[in-house]
């Protein structure tokens, strides 16, 4: 056994077919290092190569200053609640209007069927194009801005609220059926708590899509918010300021999509 | 009894069909009422027009042709370096369990946000709009290589085996064809990216296809054609998908 094991292993364990020790810890977090350390070798080597013209690949060494030195400015912050208000209230608009309408139509087939179509192919449509009419709609302030990321998060919600009403188990409902639950119980104690996870991986989307939406729109039109302050950066060719500016953006984007992952596994 | 279920089928597409009308009507009387300002809202009826006349004067189908090569250039691109990297990512047991995550937050970075990076870069031209696009897609369709070939079946796998397949064909004959269609479903995915990346770089950097001319169209005030512009590219999105989707089908095994 022991010995055309190992030739059919070996030969497996080419393609990787049989589970394989799985690999520790301790080798994982030393590719981890290996490769970020390759990514910031090769990062620094062009910067030092004179490839590109000066200043457009800088140093970790002027980036990083940078971006500390950015975390301690007032300009930081004061577009940082900007920005976070406008998706605040863009979420808060599209997640309401996105759960009315996805249990409208996961309620009611006919519904569905006449109007998911819509919503599901139009869902990924690249929404920026529409900043033109909301500016003209809503003004170049930063009602337009919300009511644009408004848009991209109601999708999302929506169809993943209609997905979660029709998954309910048939069962559950019936269970509050047989113990002749009231409309209010029924959706209290019934729907609502079956719904969380589906609504809540909707609001994860339509949150990424809407702080997208919201930051690309004030980098095309605006006076303020983090899109706005990487326009700034941009036009000034402050090179380093704008890494360090991109990767607090990323890092932020990521935790917070991480913590509402992390709130919609809890519901689990 | 098919015809029934046909003509049930039917009538929801066409109330959606409908009321979309309904609304462009409604919108069109309320306009020549008075009611909604002509200013923020131009008529249906002129949208219509307008779209003629961008196919006749604004050059609407060469600016296609330039955005669904950028879309189609990403796109391949995509798939020749995602694949592989999805290959040896299921390969090298170590790297998918150090570096899957990380490919994750790539796939989840708000990475067209550093297009101001990219033009400095690259120049302002399609080559730079290609590269944001590909970088966009690139995550979904290495991530799915690898989910496609950890996912094939045990049985399928032990077939090759008792057949004493050696490493090569095992993968064509095995592996591979049973993670055609995960693959798939990332390259739909990465495709997805890749257009809408493509239209709104174009859009938010005045560079080329669709996504200038919709900004043209606004910043010259023609609001008529701003609207035809925009119904014309999301209608295109639209199919887009569409055909993606149908491939993807018709690639999915029965169930």
């Amino acid at each position: 056994m022991a010995a055309t094991g190992t030739v059919t292993a070996r030969k497996a364990a080419w393609l990787d077919l049989d589970a394989v020790a799985a690999p520790s810890r301790a080798a994982v977090a030393g590719v981890r290092v290996a490769v970020a350390c390759g990514i910031i070798g090769i990062w620094e080597a062009l910067s030092a190569s004179g490839l590109f013209f000066g200043d457009v690949v800088p140093s970790l060494a002027k980036i990083i200053p940078a971006m500390l030195g950015l975390l301690g400015q007032d300009v930081f912050w004061t577009n940082l609640q900007a920005t976070a208000w406008e998706t605040v209230a863009a979420l808060a608009i599209g997640a309401v209007a996105g759960v009315a309408c996805g249990i409208t139509l996961g309620a009611n087939e006919f519904l569905r069927k006449a109007y998911e179509p819509f919503l599901y192919y139009f869902s990924p449509t690249p929404r920026i194009i529409l900043f033109p009419i909301m500016i003209m709609w809503f003004g170049i302030g930063i009602e337009s801005k919300i009511a644009l990321g408004a848009l991209a998060s109601f999708f999302p919600i929506a169809l993943s609220t209609a997905a979660g009403m029709r998954g309910i188990e048939r069962v559950l409902i019936r269970v509050g059926r047989s113990f002749r639950a009231s409309g209010w119980q029924m959706a209290t104690k019934i729907y609502l708590p079956a719904m969380r996870v589906p609504v809540l991986t909707g609001v994860r989307l339509g949150f990424g899509g809407g702080l997208i939406t919201v930051l690309l729109a004030e980098t095309k039109l605006s006076n303020k918010g983090l899109g706005y302050l990487v326009m700034q950066y941009y036009q000034r060719f402050d090179m380093a300021t704008l890494y360090g500016l991109l990767i607090i953006l990323f890092v932020l984007a990521g935790v917070s999509n991480a913590l509402i992952g992390r709130w919609e596994r809890a519901g689990r | 009894m098919a015809e029934r279920t046909r003509l049930r089928d039917l009538a929801p597409i066409t109330v959606g069909i409908a009321s979309l009308a309904a609304i462009a009507v409604v919108a069109e009387l309320l306009l020549l009422a008075g009611v909604l300002n002509r200013y923020i809202l131009p008529l249906p009826s002129d949208v219509l027009v307008a779209l003629v006349r961008l196919v006749r004067e604004e050059d609407i189908l060469s600016r296609m042709g330039l955005t669904a090569f950028e879309v189609l250039t990403s796109g391949f691109l995509v798939i020749l370096a995602g694949v592989p990297l999805g290959v040896l990512l299921y390969r090298f047991r170590l790297m998918r369990a150090a570096l899957e995550d990380w490919l994750g937050a790539l796939a989840a970075a708000p990475i067209v946000l550093a297009f101001p990076l990219f033009l400095v870069l690259f120049g302002r031209g399609p080559k730079t709009i290609i590269i944001i696009s590909f970088v966009y897609g690139l995550a979904p369709v290495v991530l799915k290589t690898q989910e496609g070939l950890t996912a094939t079946r045990r049985v399928h796998v032990n077939v090759g085996r008792s057949l004493n397949m050696t490493p090569a064909q095992m993968f064509w004959k095995i592996l591979f064809p049973s993670a055609l269609p995960t693959i798939f479903t990332g390259i739909r995915l990465s495709w997805t990216f890749c257009l809408v990346t493509v239209v709104a770089v174009e859009f938010l950097v005045n560079l080329g296809g669709l996504g200038h001319l919709i900004n043209e169209l606004a910043e010259r005030y023609d609001m008529p054609g701003a609207y035809a512009a925009i119904t014309f590219v999301i209608l295109l999105s639209m199919g887009f998908f569409i055909v993606l989707e149908r491939i993807q089908s018709w690639l999915q095994p029965e169930r």
